[in-house]
């Protein structure tokens, strides 16, 4: 299980790096969003994957490790919160420079 | 229990929260509760000096939660040091902030105090993940303060900055996620043991905690520009208004401090992990910082732009003295960093008295179109007043002079002070710094750094000397450097005038006192230097900490 | 204790001059007597110190400063720093008198004098510094003094110009003598001047001496205008003309002879030294006569002339013969006298006629005779005309020509070019006397006519400094033989050798080598206009005066293409960099693994998990795919938020899958706000290049990090602090849920900062909408018409209908949270998609009017909130956010838990909810016609 799951976070890295560099602001969005999926999965796998087993006080041993879970709750606020601004910041260079290419200008022709 | 080490992030957070949950009419009680807030810390923060200066190593359990399990702030003399410079600079950012200021967008009292809030937290942050979150509160202030009164370089340059730091968010999480897969632990002291158990017991793990190491320092990188992670910085703060450039003199140093506090705290310094990346990583990138700083200085024209290079500059020498991972080197450049920080700070409250600020990414644009014929001619009068008028057509030397108004004698003289203690000359404490971490350099690294560093002053003392006359020496169009001083608003002798004037003022007051105060100083920071490579000291502080 | 008085004293006398204001007519009258005050006080100082001192006697004053520098105010007045510091003082008198008259009423007076002491001060610190670095620091004080009394002017673009350029060059002198010294400190393990001195054949014999001496030399030739570091002298005679004096001939130009003299016994012995400063001071001397001569400024001449003594003293102080270095000393002190004297004569000139154009002025005797007299004396002395001081060290420095032996066969031409120089500089010192005040025609088109003697006492300087040239010349031992002997006795550091100072040795060969260059010069002077020609054709190449700038400027050309580069504004690129950083860097560490994966036992893989996480990475390539279909690709994001979600549960985090879909329902919501906005023209795709290497990029990406991830996975962990918490988490906090603990105690600390995230996302947000205008596109995605009912009433009632619903399983969330999987993050968020719902369904306008809530509060309150309930537990002595818990029994309800983290957790509630609703809710009306319809 753990090489799929590498591997599914890798894909999503991949991905979401791709979208990052790319030119269009939405595009950037998205490519942040993919990468911050990557990311909080990365992060839950770093307590070890458990499967079916919820950290619950009490209940026996064996259970996940909770604290990755802890991270990834805040990771995911946080990255609601700057994506949410990063999309706003891209509708306000949209409606300054009339263009939605991040550099707020688009490419000369070369 | 002492509650003191919670108020550098406490009273910020009550005030912002304060102040947001406030209508947005109250104005006048904003700007008060604002002063007041600003000003509590500076109390707060020599207190915590004056303890921290026994070799106290101070520790807050949040939750009484005992160490590694909880969250621990602490405060030893690197921390202390820190919170006492943020709370000087974001005093004189408070004054030099004039009303009209504030008002050219929403929001600005609060966006500061979350901005103090995350900064504060960072120099107190006991535990990995807090000083993430605490990165994370100071860099979403920090986006909204640069965008504060809109524009449209400020929105792209802003878009710049946000995303290059989301990325950097990200992997600054990986890295933590590394470190906690491998050590089981996020507080900074227990993750440092654990390494040190690593290497023994299960040296098979042992890559992948240097990798997060890596990764997590050039995180820090990039916060404190470092080449080839720098190249927002210059347009960043070259958008900003005055107060919060000034206030970002300190953001690239948050980097520095993190780079140094985690060196020396988690991978244990210069026996520990991160030597080889320190030895030829680190150290080959700051001397490029250098390098290019200089060559940027050297590129543009107006004092703010002229100022962001300075930054770098200095930040290579910074982190170059990390890089060397000796008490000697660090004590060095914690001087050159309190001096640097001061005196960038002041060149970037005077640069809104001295020089007005172009709105257009095309009129802030010093390197002229691309290719060779790069800023060739020099504009005539017409242009420069079409810049002045925030047309997109500018030339880069008439971007800096438009609409600039006189300057009066006062802002002369600040500005030479500003300059000489930035660009390291004497008798300011620039000279005092630059020589400390000179002498601190052993020879083999001295054949490389030496001749980088010196060539690199001379080249900021053209550059600001070029600035410097081009901005207080009146200018006739025949000369080279683009249009005549232009017919401007009279000298305004207004409030606002005298408040930033006020601020530089103090700012180079702290310089001139560090300067002559530099025995004392140095002292503090050498034993700041030391505690910090007694890793020792810090687990009988944070981990036997009585609950 | 006088030592620090004496440097101090110019300083303090500069405050009071800035305290007394610069304009002003009473500053303007004040003044002068501040100024002439400085240097009397200095004077006298100077000599209570100096008093019932024998040669070889010093005195030193010592004050601790930076120790881990090694840097001290430590001062030391022995008979060199006696000697430097007395010409100082004495010529800095002279110049304030003289200068109080030269400048015209319009400008300040004040400031010039403020500028001079400043430099005075400064200069005395050089002289007297004991510590090394400190010295440094004095020395870049004068080259910014002088930078700012060259700009004195400012108006004035040859003023800016010179300024820069005797700035870069003296300050890039001062950058090396800073390393020089650091070396010399490393080298004796000290920098005080007494420690380095003992240790002379340490320092000689160490690898690091010619790094260390070309340091020092860089130094000294730069500031004291040595070829090929000259050419800022004569771009810095566009200052006033006392400053000329005073700095660029008496005494700043002299620090470098000084530096020289200073470190003589460490330096001093070696080839290198001497070859370096005896062809160096040649050259200049040559150079600097030739270029005099065919000046046509009166200043320039002058200045020349000074490069061309100086090259002659350094000469000197390269033969080094013990007696040669004597010679350079008292070289030093006369050519201070005649020169500075000099200077001043053309100043008077310049201020009489308005011109300092040789080829304009002439026959001024019968205007100025007084004038023309002094002058007179002091260029005979400059051209070393017998009875005066100039020609007895030049018949001292002709004999130490003639004395030193290190050139073989070639020894001739060193006395060969000393007499050539030597009549070179007495042709020019006949020009500048015949040409400006004799030479019987009248003068014509002068700026100022008649030209009239000065005021009476802007000749006392004058006079003072010509009766000495005819003292010193008449009875030298008698003048200064003291004062020259403690000087050398100084430097030498010992043993001074036997000389005499007397007008008369007898004929021999200096003497005739003295006649020889008189008599050449003056042919020379008569044959000047084929000179000329002759000259000019050769030299006027030579002069480097837009050289300078110049280059600067084509350094600024070609640093702005490096600059644009790398810092091309392009924000792919600046990701590019940092993206490949944090792959090479940190990747690089990853070669020690032996092997990837670990030994922990895997988890078995199950079909379904296998099909979901194969499905998650197939939308995350779907959404690269479709990016520019921004719909589609918006529709396959949410998707891939779904699978995370289904993944989190899978993987037991139920806590993570509630706050990601709730979030992702927000999200999607903001997305599908945006993509209105956003234009959906096709656009040109990014170049070929730009998308390979953003390939190769992200492909390295995913490889490292899910490489990492899995070689972490399948390593066993160390006990970690999970366990800790799985323990205590009901016993310490009274929760089952140990992630909703962690987050609301534990580690509720986190949680409040990143809830202060969420509130200033909320601010940064609401501050970038104000005024934002957005046009939206007329039609939707390929031309399609928007829908014509944009509150469809199903929806409407359907939304109403779930609000009070919604809000009910938001409590029991909220409320369960401490418990289960939930808590006041996830209650927040479900409450505001409820609200957000009514805005979707019903518009703003009806919903604002029935929710009349401010979020920006509810937020702040929120917040407030929280940071509250963590000062609560201060009541109760315990830290921040400490928490307590208990239950109770309330009828009907059953047993409750009441806890402080619910009371926590209800201002996270808060904040999420004001939060959300503001960034999300006014999205929506930004589009011109809403506002409009808004309005009406």
């Amino acid at each position: 299980m753990e090489a799929v799951y590498a591997v599914t976070v890798g894909v999503l890295c991949a991905c979401g790096l791709y979208l990052l560099l790319a030119a269009r602001t939405l595009q950037v969005i998205f490519g942040i969003m993919l990468f911050c999926y990557a990311v909080n999965l990365f992060l839950l796998g770093m307590g070890r994957l458990t499967t079916g087993r919820p950290p619950m006080a009490g209940a026996g041993a064996g259970l996940a490790d909770p604290v990755p879970q802890a991270l990834v709750l805040t990771a995911i606020v946080i990255g609601f919160a700057t994506t949410a601004f990063c999309v706003v910041l891209a509708l306000r260079s949209l409606a300054m420079n009339g263009t939605d290419h991040v550099n707020g200008k688009e490419k000369r022709a070369q | 229990m002492n509650h003191a080490l919670l108020l550098p992030v406490l009273i910020p957070l009550v005030a912002a929260a304060a102040m947001v949950a406030l209508p947005a009419r109250a104005r006048p009680l904003q700007r008060a509760l604002h002063a007041l807030a600003t000003l509590a810390l500076l109390p707060v923060a020599a207190a915590l000096a004056r303890r921290a200066a026994s070799g106290e190593i101070a520790v807050y359990a949040l939750g009484n939660w005992p160490a590694p399990f909880g969250i621990v702030l602490q405060v030893d003399r690197l921390g202390a040091l820190m919170l006492v410079l943020t709370a000087v600079l974001a005093c004189c950012c408070m004054i030099a902030t004039t009303s009209s200021d504030a008002l050219r967008g929403r929001y600005f009292y609060p966006l500061f105090q979350f901005q103090l809030m995350g900064l504060n937290g960072a120099f107190v942050a006991g535990d990995l993940f807090n000083l993430f979150v605490f990165f994370e509160l100071l860099l979403i202030a920090s986006y909204a303060l640069l965008l504060h009164g809109g524009g449209r370089l400020r929105v792209r340059n802003g878009l710049h900055y946000l995303v290059l730091n989301l990325a950097g968010s990200s992997f600054f999480l990986i890295a933590l996620g590394v470190l906690y897969g491998v050590t089981g632990t996020l507080n900074m002291v227990d993750a440092g043991i654990r390494l040190a158990q690593l290497a023994a017991s299960r040296a098979d793990t042992l890559p992948l905690a240097s990798f997060a190491g890596a990764m997590l320092m050039l995180v820090f990188g990039l916060k404190a520009a470092l080449f080839p992670l720098s190249f927002w910085l210059p347009q960043a703060y070259r958008s900003a208004i005055g107060p919060v450039s000034a206030l970002f003199a300190i953001m690239t140093k948050v980097g520095v401090y993190a780079m140094l506090r985690c060196d020396a705290l988690v991978f244990g310094g210069a026996a520990g992990l991160l030597r080889g990346f320190m030895h030829d990583v680190a150290w080959w990138l700051a001397i490029a910082t250098i390098g290019f700083g200089a060559i940027g200085a050297l590129a543009v024209q107006s004092l703010k732009a002229t100022t962001g290079y300075v930054v770098l500059v200095s930040v290579g020498l910074l982190v170059a003295a990390v890089s060397m991972q000796s008490p000697a080197a660090w004590s060095a450049l914690l001087y050159y960093l309190v001096s640097t920080t001061l005196c960038t700070a002041a060149l970037f409250v005077l640069s809104d008295l001295l020089e007005a600020q172009p709105q257009t990414p095309e009129a802030a644009d010093e390197l002229g179109p691309r290719g060779a014929a790069a800023g060739g001619g020099t504009p005539s009068v017409s242009t420069a007043l079409a810049v002045a008028s925030a047309a997109p057509s500018g030339t880069p030397k008439a971007a800096a002079l438009a609409l600039a108004p006189p300057p009066s004698r006062a802002a002369a003289l600040l500005f030479l002070a500003a300059a000489i203690g930035a660009i390291g000359l004497p008798p300011l404490s620039g000279f005092i710094g630059k020589a400390l971490v000179l002498a601190a350099t052993p020879l083999a690294r001295a054949l490389v750094l030496w001749p980088v560093v010196l060539v690199a002053g001379l080249v900021l003392i053209v550059a600001m000397s070029r600035t410097g006359t081009r901005l207080l020496w009146t200018i006739p169009a025949s000369y080279g450097y683009g249009a005549p001083a232009l017919p401007s608003e009279p000298p305004a002798a207004s409030s606002a005038h005298l408040a930033k004037l006020a601020a530089c003022a103090l700012l180079l007051g702290c310089v001139v006192a560090i300067t002559l105060g530099a025995g004392p100083l140095t002292r503090y920071l050498e034993a700041s230097a030391a505690q910090l490579s007694e890793h020792g000291a810090y687990v009988d502080a944070v981990l036997r900490a009585r609950r | 204790m006088t030592l620090p008085l004496i440097v101090a004293v110019p300083f303090v006398a500069a405050a009071l001059m800035a305290l007394m204001g610069l304009g002003g007519a009473k500053a303007r009258a004040l003044s002068p007597w501040l100024a002439f005050a400085a240097p009397l006080a200095g004077l006298a100082l100077l000599f209570v110190a100096r008093v019932g001192m024998t040669a070889a006697s010093v005195i030193a004053w010592r004050q601790a400063w930076v120790p881990s520098l090694g840097l001290t105010v430590s001062l030391r007045l022995d008979g060199l720093s006696f000697m430097f510091a007395l010409l100082v003082l004495a010529i800095g008198l002279l110049v304030f008198v003289y200068a109080r008259y030269y400048l015209a009423k319009s400008e300040s007076l004040p400031r010039l004098y403020l500028l001079l002491l400043l430099f005075m001060g400064s200069m005395l610190g050089v002289v007297l510094s004991e510590n090394l670095l400190l010295l440094a620091m004095f020395w870049e004080l004068t080259s910014i003094v002088s930078f700012l009394l060259i700009g004195f002017w400012p108006s004035r673009a040859d003023a800016r110009r010179g300024a820069r350029m005797s700035l870069a060059i003296t300050a890039a002198g001062g950058l090396a003598l800073l390393a020089g010294v650091l070396l010399l400190g490393r080298i004796c393990g000290s920098f005080e001047l007494t420690d380095v001195l003992a240790q002379a054949g340490r320092v000689q014999h160490d690898p690091r001496y010619p790094a260390m001496l070309i340091l020092l030399l860089l130094a000294a030739f730069t500031k004291s205008a040595q070829f090929p570091f000259h050419f800022w002298l004569p771009h810095a005679m566009s200052a006033p003309t006392p400053v000329s004096a005073y700095l660029h001939s008496a005494t700043m130009v002299k620090a470098g002879v000084f530096l020289l003299a200073r470190l003589y016994p460490v330096l001093v012995g070696t080839d290198e030294w001497f070859y370096t400063v005896s062809t160096v001071g040649l050259v200049t001397l040559a150079g600097g006569a030739a270029m005099a001569l065919i000046q046509r400024d009166l200043k320039g001449l002058l200045a020349y002339s000074t490069i061309s003594h100086l090259g002659l003293i350094m000469l000197l102080l390269g033969l080094d013969t013990e007696l040669s270095t004597v010679a350079a000393l008292f070289h030093t002190i006369n050519h201070a006298v005649f020169k500075a004297s000099l200077f001043m004569a053309a100043g008077i000139v310049d201020h009489e006629t308005g011109t300092r154009d040789l080829g304009r002025l002439r026959g001024l005797a019968r205007y100025m005779p007084h004038t023309a007299v002094l002058a007179t004396v002091a260029s005979l002395s400059m051209a070393g005309v017998p009875l005066l001081n100039g020609f007895l060290s030049k018949e001292m420095f002709f004999g130490e020509t003639l004395a030193q032996g290190l050139l073989g066969e070639f020894n001739w031409t060193i006395p060969a070019l000393a007499v050539c120089a030597a009549a070179l500089s007495v042709a020019y010192s006949l020009r500048f006397v015949y040409g400006v005040f004799f030479d019987g025609r009248t003068p014509r088109d002068l700026p100022q006519y008649p030209p009239h003697e000065p005021p009476r006492f802007m000749k006392l300087p004058v006079e003072v400094l010509v009766v000495l040239c005819l003292l010193i010349g008449l009875f030298p031992h008698w003048m200064i033989g003291a004062l020259l002997e403690a000087a050398a006795h100084a430097t030498l550091g010992g043993a001074v050798p036997v000389y005499s100072l007397s007008l008369w040795h007898g004929v021999n060969a200096p003497l005739t080598m003295s006649v020889a260059s008189l008599a050449a010069g003056t042919l020379l002077f008569f044959m000047r206009r084929e000179a000329f020609r002759h000259h000019r054709s050769l030299l006027s190449d030579m002069n480097a005066s837009e050289g300078f700038d110049g280059f600067v400027q084509r350094l600024e050309r070609a640093a702005r293409p490096l600059v644009r580069l790398l810092e091309n504004g392009s924000l792919p690129s600046y990701l590019a960099w940092l993206v490949g950083a944090m792959l090479v860097v940190p990747g690089s560490a990853l070669v020690g693994l032996a092997r990837l994966g670990g030994t922990l036992p895997r988890t078995p893989t199950d079909p379904v998990t296998l099909a979901g996480l194969a499905m998650l990475a197939a939308l995350a390539i779907g959404v690269v795919v479709a990016r520019a279909h921004t719909f589609v690709a918006v529709v396959l994001l949410s998707g891939c938020g779904l699978f995370v979600t289904l993944a989190f549960a899978r993987f037991s985090a139920p806590d993570l899958a509630l706050t990601q879909i709730s979030v992702e329902i927000v999200t999607v919501l903001l997305l599908v706000l945006a993509i209105y906005f956003l234009p959906s023209i096709p656009r040109a795709p990014d170049r070929t290049g730009a998308r390979l290497r953003n390939g190769v990029l992200a492909a390295a990406g995913g490889v490292l990090i899910g490489g990492v991830a899995y070689a972490v996975m399948t390593r066993a962990p160390l006990p970690g602090i999970a366990p800790y918490f799985l323990e205590h988490a009901l016993s310490g906090s009274g929760g089952h849920n140990v992630v909703n603990v962690i987050i609301v105690d534990f580690r509720g600390f986190d949680t409040m900062v990143e809830i202060s995230v969420l509130v200033v996302a909320g601010l940064a947000v609401k501050a970038l909408l104000r005024g934002l205008r957005i046009d939206a596109p007329k039609t939707g995605p390929r031309g399609l018409p928007w829908s014509s009912q944009s509150h469809p009433l199903l929806l409407a009632v359907l939304a109403r209908l779930m609000l009070p619903l919604t809000v009910l399983v938001a409590a029991f969330v909220f409320l369960r949270g401490h418990n289960l999987p939930g808590g006041g993050f996830v209650a927040g968020l479900i409450v505001s998609i409820a609200l957000l719902l009514q805005y979707v369904a019903s518009g703003v306008l009806w919903t604002e009017s029935r929710i009349p809530l401010n979020y920006r509060s509810l937020a702040g309150f929120g917040l407030l909130c929280a940071a509250l309930t963590g000062l609560g537990s201060f009541a109760l002595g315990y830290p921040f956010l400490t928490s307590a818990f208990g239950h109770w029994r309330v009828p009907l309800v059953g047993e409750l838990e009441l806890s402080t983290a619910m009371l926590f957790d209800l201002g996270v509630f808060g904040a999420v909810v004001g939060t959300t609703l503001t960034i999300v809710s006014h999205l929506g009306v930004r589009d011109k016609d809403l506002q409009s319809v808004e309005k009406s």
